[in-house]
């Protein structure tokens, strides 16, 4: 078993209230070092953004200007919603104040006076346990003014949203944020420069954030070393679909898919054989059972032509239909697209229709070629990358199980095993 | 709320305590929307009305809020709103046959209520919470891994 970092939380007795959370982190930052000296740390960790891009967070901060004369604002992504992903929910359920930690270093470091977490409408539970611990860090001078005597000020607000996937996108989480709906922005000006009110922004996920304190605590020498190469520490997987154990399982970058499906979430459910597996979130492409000796940090993952995502990994077992699974997928993006713009507000309705006419045994050989003629300009044409991540996953399953896909089309009688 | 200001002192209060959150107020606009529905339960039209005038926005722009967002409602929902999900780590756990179950079941369809005002039906896209698929939000609570039975347990319990 490997070290738990952010994931020993998730067992008695929490991080839910400050009779078990101390903030040593926070107030060596705050005492001990200067704001400099934490980014340079922070630098030297790795450490990448959790939430689905695995961007360099240090990369990150540095983009932001300090002296505008205007504002500095964080914004904290708790939207998760990639299909596949519930660890931010752990870490605001039961480790509210890890977090809360997380956001006064990268505040403190940046020269950050006012925080936002935007956090999922539907986490219910996990917003009330994060309000009940940023109350709490009030009342004992973690927040609000003068922080452990450095008066350094710093407030948080807890912002929900109000479902909607595309505005865990962090521009269109900044539209919301702002009282609009939620149509991502077009880039350039980066949120870093033109964020949220107009003002230089740090948007940060939650996973992101909260092993900051370790990072701090124990160098970023050492976090980078847990990792790999230029992917340093551990992440949160989230593990789902036909497995015997499903769960949140805390482990090194660059631990092998094998090792994660097999070891840890117990292997395939009842011992059948593995088909399939979604590596990094819904959107990231699809790989095939023989390609799961992939090391699953950000760069290897993209080597092998998908993404390390938000960290989602959904196996699919030998009895999964291809096509069923695809209709499954492709409907959520038809659903979630915001309608910005036109080749995913089309494009993605109009391929979930062709699929919903190839399962209802209506297929067309031709489906096939016209599926990925639509596919082919869902990518690289839109404002957001919603379309992007439906096109990677959409297109890997038509290349990989094409087979299946022509099999179903052709032989009308022939349902897929259940 | 017939005849009567959706947006009470009280309420008004509270949203100007909330507006100091913000250098913006309009950024205030989903809090508020939650705020009347937690409130009344759903946000009619009147109650748009007020909050349009509230932030010195038209009307449309709350509607587009209102429209946009998933979780916002302009009609009641039954005392007990299951929300059922069909993403495809529920699917491959069986949604599907426990969706259906539910339909036949409840005698409504994803948007619906029940004409006893029990139950609300939504049939809704992942709600992060695969690691228990396949699963549905029932009131404030995730519940899962479902089977029929416990579906069935459930409304039992709902029902009473």
């Amino acid at each position: 078993m490997t070290q738990k970092l952010i994931s020993r939380f998730f067992e008695p007795p929490y991080a839910i209230t400050l009779e078990h959370y101390s903030y040593e982190a926070a107030k060596k930052a705050f005492v001990q070092m200067r704001p400099q000296a934490i980014e340079a740390e922070v630098k030297k960790s790795n450490l990448r953004g959790l939430g689905g891009a695995g961007f360099n967070c240090a990369m990150k901060w540095s983009f932001v200007p300090r002296n505008t004369g205007k504002p500095i604002y964080l914004v904290v992504n708790a939207d998760e919603g990639e299909p596949g992903t519930f660890k931010d929910k752990y870490i605001l359920t039961y480790a509210p104040h890890l977090l809360i930690e997380g956001i006064m270093i990268a505040a403190f470091a940046v020269g950050i006076h006012k925080a936002y977490v935007y956090i999922r409408g539907e986490y219910e539970q996990p917003f009330l346990n994060l309000k009940c611990a940023v109350e709490e860090a009030y009342q004992n001078g973690f927040l609000g003014k003068n922080i452990l005597g450095t008066q350094f000020d710093l407030d948080v607000v807890i912002h929900r949203g109000a479902g909607a996937y595309i505005c865990g996108e962090e521009t269109g989480l900044l539209e919301s944020l702002e009282g609009k709906k939620g149509y991502p922005r077009l880039k350039p000006p980066f949120p870093a420069i033109v964020g949220l009110f107009g003002c230089p922004t740090v948007i940060n996920n939650v996973e992101t954030l909260s092993y900051l304190p370790f990072i701090i605590q124990n160098g970023g020498e050492w976090f980078a070393a847990l990792g790999t190469e230029k992917n340093g520490g551990m992440r949160l997987f989230s593990v789902s679909g036909h497995v015997e154990r499903p769960g949140v399982y805390e482990l090194p970058l660059g631990i092998p898919l094998r090792k994660i499906i097999f070891e840890y979430a117990g292997g395939v459910c009842g011992g059948r054989k593995l088909k399939a597996v979604v590596p990094g979130g819904l959107s990231a492409a699809i790989l095939t059972a023989d390609e799961i000796d992939v090391k699953m940090d950000f760069d290897s993952l993209r080597a092998a032509g998908t993404m390390g995502g938000s960290g989602g990994i959904i196996v699919l077992d030998e009895t999964t239909c291809m096509v069923e699974a695809l209709q499954v997928t492709m409907r959520f993006y038809a659903h979630e697209s915001c309608g910005q713009c036109s080749p995913c507000r089309e494009g993605t309705g109009w391929i979930y229709r062709i699929l919903n006419r190839i399962v209802s045994h209506h297929g067309r050989l031709e489906d096939i070629k016209n599926l990925t003629d639509i596919g082919m300009f869902l990518g690289g044409t839109t404002i957001c990358a919603l379309a992007d991540g439906a096109q990677m996953t959409f297109l890997s399953y038509l290349k990989k199980f094409r087979r299946e896909f022509e099999a179903f089309i052709q032989n009308k009688e022939m349902a897929c095993q259940h | 709320m017939n005849n009567t200001l959706a947006l009470t002192p009280t309420l008004r209060e509270k949203l100007n305590q909330i507006c100091a959150n913000y250098p913006v107020q309009r950024a205030a606009l989903l809090p508020a929307l939650h705020l009347i529905q937690e409130t009344y339960g759903f946000i009619t039209l009147e109650a748009e009305r007020e909050v349009a005038e509230y932030f010195s926005i038209p009307l449309a722009d709350v509607r587009e809020v209102m429209t946009f967002y998933t979780l916002f409602h302009s009609k009641p929902a039954g005392a007990c709103h299951i929300q059922i999900c069909r993403t495809l780590s529920c699917d491959l756990r069986g949604a599907q046959k426990l969706i259906s179950h539910l339909q036949e079941k409840l005698g409504i369809q994803s948007g619906e209520t029940s004409a006893d005002q029990k139950f609300s039906l939504s049939v809704v896209e992942c709600l992060g919470a695969c690691e228990i698929a396949p699963m549905a939000k029932v009131g404030k609570e995730f519940i899962g891994p479902l089977t029929i039975e416990k579906l069935d347990e459930m409304v039992e319990s709902c029902s009473q």
